[in-house]
């Protein structure tokens, strides 16, 4: 005799579009597993989705806000930083959180990244790392590791890569932390304390993408790299942030929350302009 | 206290200060910029003005990032706006597309400078005329107001905001040096006698009845952030869900949608101004600082027993095709003067009925009028 079993609702579901579902990630690819701790995170934040927006610029991580069921916007390339800016500041209110990958945040978008972090814009940036251009089949980038084989690097990357959380607390940003994939609790934790953080907030979240990246650098399997993840990270919250590039050669991948610190946001500033000026404009 | 808004009355104005206060009684309260000769002014005096009225005025690292902040802030619910021109209008262009299939309503101004790339910063030019239609990639429409004067720049600034909101689309002011940095006289109105368009919101109750895109009405109603629509917005081609599509088919829906939004209500958008057209046997046809020594060029064809008109065009884009082809049925010839070597004189050559003579001067400096007169001249001829 046949079963009828009905299918169990994700304790998520209300947060992302399950009706877009299959999503359009690779079998083993971590993009799954941020998206996931991001809904986690919200749910955990107490703050309403309704006050929650995701925004994504272009790029296989590009595609996390088209299935949260948030106010979601999928930019263009590189600009989601931007767009979260103006939005931010029209409603200081919301829990703005841009994710994408690290072509697109760190690479075309970098110096809207570099300057949201000096400026303290408070809002969240998830930059999920795969070392490459996991959308446009597999070229370096901006985080690829020297000597790496892309599509654009055939003879091995001769461009060393930034190393993420040392620039972007260089440029000021309130919250900087790095985890992996394997690193679930961590991660939802870490994004969790974001969502808290009055300031520019941002994690890198190293993550396998085995048919573009991992297939030409070891990791053919994505349980490969997640391997590596398992042998090699250690969690050091209080790392020398200039000694932590990575290499993928088998050193020390360092992982924690980095920087929490607290200086006026963004925001809170343009306000007090706008106190400052308001009722001065006998003007013209 | 002040209200901070503009003292009604005849003021002796920049036209790019005009250009502020204007946006402040259209609602604006959002600024985002980067700075750029000769449009620097329209910047720099909406960081002084806008924080008087609560509103908010930045400076970005670049023009892409202006424009990708000016469309966040619009689906925050804010008008905004910034000024540009030549380099930072060519920057800009990726974002246009996006507030184009976002159906984002901001406001672009660029005070047109002399010359591609940086050109001659401090002069006059008028060769962003295609680029402000055409520049973005990918079949897009836009709405394009070119003022002459300072009074214009205010009134069209009003205009372009109200545009904007109604379609929901993105709307450029193509000004010019001349336009931007000259002092004229300029009558500003009370708020009150100034008519502002209010965007049509999406209400999220709604949503459970209709989809969010429904490409068959003629404007969607806009979702803002917070308001707990929950709509997902998309650069990709989208469907009536506004999730991303491959479908020709919907391809097809979403893309005569957006452009109808401009083509149906290309008629109501055609703004321009005749003079001297009634009897005219020649017609200049022009627009921006241009239209001001082509006024001047058929006064003098006048004084010397010519039959000559202006057509000032205002609306540059969507292209005035009727106004064009009913004209050139009743005259000799049209005279197009361009501050480029040949823009906007394509179009008026597709729709017009007569010769179309062209006049074109090398960016840096306004026409002078005789060189308008000779063309006229050899029109009349
Ligand atoms: C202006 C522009 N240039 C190039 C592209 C093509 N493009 C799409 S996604 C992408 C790279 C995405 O890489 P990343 O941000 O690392 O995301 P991933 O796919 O690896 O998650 C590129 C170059 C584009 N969409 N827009
Ligand atoms: S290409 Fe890489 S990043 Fe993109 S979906 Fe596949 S595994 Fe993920
Ligand atoms: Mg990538």
């Amino acid at each position: 005799m046949t079963q009828v079993v009905k299918a169990q609702r994700h304790p998520r579901d209300s947060l992302l579009r399950s009706e877009r579902l299959p999503h359009i990630w690779c079998p083993g690819c971590g993009i799954g597993i941020v998206m996931a701790a991001y809904a986690d995170a919200i749910e955990a934040s107490g703050i309403p989705p309704e006050k929650h927006v995701c925004i994504s610029g272009i790029g296989c991580t590009g595609r996390v806000s088209g299935y949260m069921r948030l106010d979601s916007f999928h930019t263009t390339h590189g600009r989601a930083i931007a767009f979260a800016t103006g939005l931010s500041l029209v409603r200081p209110d919301l829990e703005v959180t841009v994710i994408s990958g690290d072509g697109d945040i760190c690479t075309i978008g970098g110096n809207h990244l570099i300057h949201a972090a000096r400026r303290n814009v408070d809002i969240n940036v998830i930059m999920v790392n795969n070392f490459n251009y996991g959308m446009t089949g597999g070229q370096h980038g901006g985080t690829t590791p020297l000597g790496a084989k892309t599509y654009t690097s055939p003879y091995g990357n001769f461009e060393a890569p930034f190393n993420m959380p040392y620039l972007v607390a260089a440029a000021g940003a309130s919250f900087v932390a790095r985890w992996t994939t394997l690193h679930v609790r961590q991660l939802i934790n870490a994004i969790k304390r974001m969502m808290s953080v009055e300031g520019f907030a941002f994690i890198e979240v190293i993550s396998p993408c085995p048919p573009t990246f991992g297939e030409f650098n070891n990791f053919p399997e994505a349980i490969d790299m997640m391997e590596y993840f398992r042998k090699y990270s250690v969690v050091d919250h209080n790392a020398d942030l200039s000694k932590i590039d990575i290499r993928l050669q088998g050193e020390p991948l360092v992982v924690g929350n980095f920087v929490d610190r607290r200086r006026p946001s963004y925001q809170e500033l343009v306000q007090e302009t706008i106190r400052k000026a308001s009722g001065r404009g006998e003007s013209v | 206290m002040s209200s901070g808004l503009p003292r009604p009355g005849v003021h002796f104005m920049m036209g790019n200060f005009a250009c502020v206060e204007a946006a402040i009684l259209a609602g604006c309260r959002f600024f985002a910029g980067y700075p750029i000769t000769p449009s620097s002014e329209i910047f720099e005096r909406a960081c002084v003005r806008f924080p008087q009225v609560g509103g908010i005025a930045v400076e970005m690292e670049d023009e892409m990032a202006s424009v990708a902040a000016l469309i966040g802030a619009a689906y925050a619910g804010a008008k905004a706006m910034t000024a540009t021109s030549g380099p930072g209008f060519s920057l800009m262009m990726e974002n246009i597309g996006l507030a184009f299939i976002m159906e984002a309503p901001i406001v672009i101004v660029n005070v047109q400078r002399a010359g591609p790339s940086t050109g001659i910063p401090t002069l006059i030019g008028q060769g962003d005329v295609m680029q402000a239609r055409w520049g973005s990639h990918g079949d897009i429409e836009t709405v394009v107001y070119s003022p002459s004067s300072v009074q214009e720049f205010f009134d069209l600034t009003i205009k372009a905001f109200n545009t904007a909101e109604r379609l929901r689309t993105p709307v450029i002011v193509l000004a010019d040096q001349l336009v931007g940095l000259m002092w004229e006289k300029v009558v500003i109105p009370t708020a009150e006698d100034v008519e502002v368009v209010e965007r049509k919101i999406m209400d999220p109750r709604l949503l459970s009845t209709r989809p969010p895109f429904d490409y068959s009405v003629d404007v969607n109603p806009m979702p803002i952030v917070g308001t707990g629509c929950r709509v997902n917005i998309d650069s990709l081609t989208h469907d009536e869900r506004g999730y991303p599509t491959t479908s020709q088919e919907i391809s097809d829906k979403m893309l005569r949608y957006l452009l109808g939004k401009i083509r149906n209500h290309a008629r109501e958008l055609w703004m321009y101004k005749e003079f001297m057209t009634d009897d005219a046997e020649v017609v200049v046809v022009a627009y921006g600082s241009t239209a001001r020594s082509s006024l001047n060029a058929i006064k003098q064809a006048r004084a010397r027993g010519i039959k000559a008109g202006l057509l000032q065009l205002i609306t540059l884009w969507p292209f005035p095709s009727d106004v064009i082809e009913r004209l050139s049925q009743r005259v000799n010839a049209l005279v197009v003067p361009e501050i480029n070597f040949g823009q906007l004189v394509h179009p008026v050559r597709e729709y017009a009925k007569c010769p179309v003579i062209n006049v074109n001067w090398a960016p840096g400096s306004l026409i002078e009028p005789h060189v308008i007169l000779d063309a006229v001249e050899v029109a009349a001829a």
